[in-house]
């Protein structure tokens, strides 16, 4: 592991210098410095410094237990509903530090939206899923014409719209996962935070979310987790491998998975641990 | 057991170093006995509440059933007046009925509501270190026995009801079905606080990952995903509530009447039965055997509102995943 206390040694940062690309604030949404989690005490990432640009699509890869899902997950406060979890650093979401004490982790939530890891819909109606961020917010508009968009923004509209009415447990796994992001879409988040969202999914229904995902970074800026290498390649602009909570490599996702900078990178992307 | 050690101990190295030798799996006629008499033991157990239910079923019917060749069905279910102890005898089961709804209805306004609420505290609101001493305490109401309720009732809360509603009478049905409201809150609480916790922490995630707050979370996504259990918990505690005796005969008086005043004394079904069982009706008269017509009764209405209870309940398992 690095060293970063004596002067002498280079800091972390600078050590890794190019293995994590920068972005010029302008192009970035999410910014994070030196942001870390901690468990009761125990660090689960740690000094995590990275730039979410906009309206690109970023996947964080890594073994499990490597953090990445806790890092996501920082970004829009969830960790904030687990008893025991401190976050330390920043996360600047338009320069404004998300963990400042004047702000609302619901309001958070309200504009970086996320998609979990099992399709979790609502026992309730396919409508009144995707309408429940809309009643709750209070929308003034029509909410009968924002469930249609959204449906269709994720690809679901087809085939649902003449059951709107029925549970949204009826439907299949695949189509309960584009269920779950039409909802999160309703609220018209600037994030999209997917955490594995495919890794409940036959190759079918995953190739069907990949292709979305490519259809949705137009309007938003999506950070996807994922165990899958394969996938990280294929959705993704730019891609983040983490190893024991901590940022390794950060770069183009082609150039990552081709020519990667850091000896623990080429290791796991050919297979060696992980 | 001798001879399975010694099984054990020389056919496993057989196993391995000599393959040629076959392995005997023979019964064992002493263990086999035993498991059987385990069985047969434990399925005595479990016959002695079942042969109890259908024992109480049967001597309620049959007892009954000279009750009602003297008096006919219709008279009981549909008169208004029950007086079985005067000269002037009436058997219509309507004002124990009145009693017993008076009793049910207002010790749900007491418990529902406070056993939901506490409910929702409990499993959204309250941190696990609370949770860990409130629950407790909680269910400490329920192990109070209820005939000191019965004397809090007389002693503590009638004389409050006086204080707001001078013309209360030292027995009414108000503090009657408030004691017993407190007395089910607990069953309230606990089996409502149950289904809540049981509904996935994932939908919870899901309501909060779309900026809902944490009223929003309980009470548009927690609390209908497990109102089926909250539905059952609440058949469950009205049934506990209409089956409730001795708080209600000391409380609220015995003065089968049909009213809907709570500040007036009335009698419930129990409380008859306590009336008459303690009394010096004789028994075999006709007088007598009223109280099997009211205790089948009273079985018909806590049977269905459990067998109710349960299907709701049934429903609920399925309301999610």
């Amino acid at each position: 592991m690095t060293e970063r206390t004596s002067g002498q040694q280079p800091t972390a940062a600078e050590e890794r210098g190019d293995s994590i690309i920068q972005f010029p604030a302008s192009e970035t949404v999410l910014t994070t410095e030196s942001l870390g989690v901690l468990y009761d005490g125990t660090s689960a990432v740690e000094d995590i410094t990275l730039g979410i640009p906009r309206n690109r699509v970023v996947a964080f890869i890594g073994p499990s237990g490597c953090g990445k899902s806790t890092l996501l997950r920082a970004f829009n406060r969830m960790n904030d509903l687990i008893p025991g979890a401190r976050v330390v650093g920043r996360a600047l979401y338009h320069g404004k530090d998300l963990y400042d004490p004047d702000v609302d982790p619901v309001e958070v939530r309200r504009r970086i939206g996320m998609v979990f890891q099992k399709p979790n819909p609502f026992p309730k109606s396919i409508y009144d899923n995707v309408a429940f961020g809309l009643r709750i917010n209070g929308y003034q508009g029509s909410i009968e014409e924002r469930v249609e968009r959204s449906l269709r923004a994720a690809a679901l509209w087809d085939e649902v719209k003449h059951r709107l009415r029925e549970s949204a447990l009826g439907l299949s796994g695949g189509q309960q996962q584009r269920l779950c992001i039409a909802r999160a879409l309703a609220v018209q988040p600037e994030i999209l935070l997917m955490d594995e969202p495919a890794s409940a999914l036959d190759p079918i229904a995953t190739s069907r979310i990949e292709d979305l995902i490519d259809e949705l970074k137009r309007d938003y800026t999506i950070v996807i987790v994922t165990h899958n290498m394969q996938q990280a390649a294929r959705v993704s602009d730019y891609t983040a491998f983490l190893y024991l909570g901590k940022l390794i490599e950060y770069g183009e996702t082609d150039r990552l998975f081709t020519n990667p900078k850091e000896e623990r990178t080429e290791q796991y992307i050919t297979g060696r641990f992980g | 057991m001798n001879d399975g050690a010694a099984l054990g101990a020389d056919s496993a190295p057989a196993l391995a170093a000599a393959p040629g030798r076959t392995l005997t799996l023979k019964s064992n006629a002493r263990r086999r006995m035993s498991e059987s008499s385990i069985g047969a033991v434990l399925l005595l157990c479990g016959l002695v509440s079942i042969l109890t239910t259908v024992g109480i079923v049967v001597v309620l019917i049959t007892e009954s059933i000279g009750f009602f060749r003297e008096v006919g069905l219709v008279e009981f279910v549909t008169g208004t007046r029950w007086a079985p102890l005067f000269r002037d005898q009436a058997f219509g089961i309507l004002p124990l009925l009145n009693g017993t709804l008076l009793i049910a209805a207002g010790s749900s306004l007491v418990a529902l509501p406070v056993g939901l609420l506490s409910a929702i505290y409990l499993s959204e609101y309250a941190t696990p270190r609370v949770r860990q001493i409130v629950k407790p305490v909680l269910e400490v109401l329920a192990g109070i026995p209820t005939v000191v309720y019965g004397y809090f009732a007389l002693t503590f809360v009638t004389p409050i009801l006086r204080v707001f509603f001078p013309g209360t009478g030292i027995f009414n049905a108000a503090s009657g079905a408030i004691v017993v409201g407190i007395m089910i809150i607990p069953m309230v609480s606990s089996l409502s606080e149950d289904a809540l916790s049981a509904v996935p922490r994932a939908l919870r995630e899901a309501a909060y990952g779309l900026g809902a707050t944490k009223f929003e979370v309980a009470t548009r996504v927690v609390v209908p995903a497990a109102l089926s259990g909250i539905v059952a918990s609440f058949i469950l505690a009205i049934s506990r509530a209409v089956g409730e005796t001795m708080a209600v005969t000391l409380a609220a008086g015995a003065t089968p009447r049909m009213t809907l005043s709570f500040l007036e004394s009335i009698q419930t079904m129990t409380a008859y039965i306590v009336q008459v069982s303690l009394g010096e009706t004789p028994h075999g008269t006709l007088e007598y055997s009223t109280i099997f017509a009211v205790g089948l009764s009273l079985f018909v209405i806590t049977l269905s509102m459990n067998l109710i209870s349960q299907r709701v309940t049934r429903r609920f398992r399925e309301e999610y995943e």
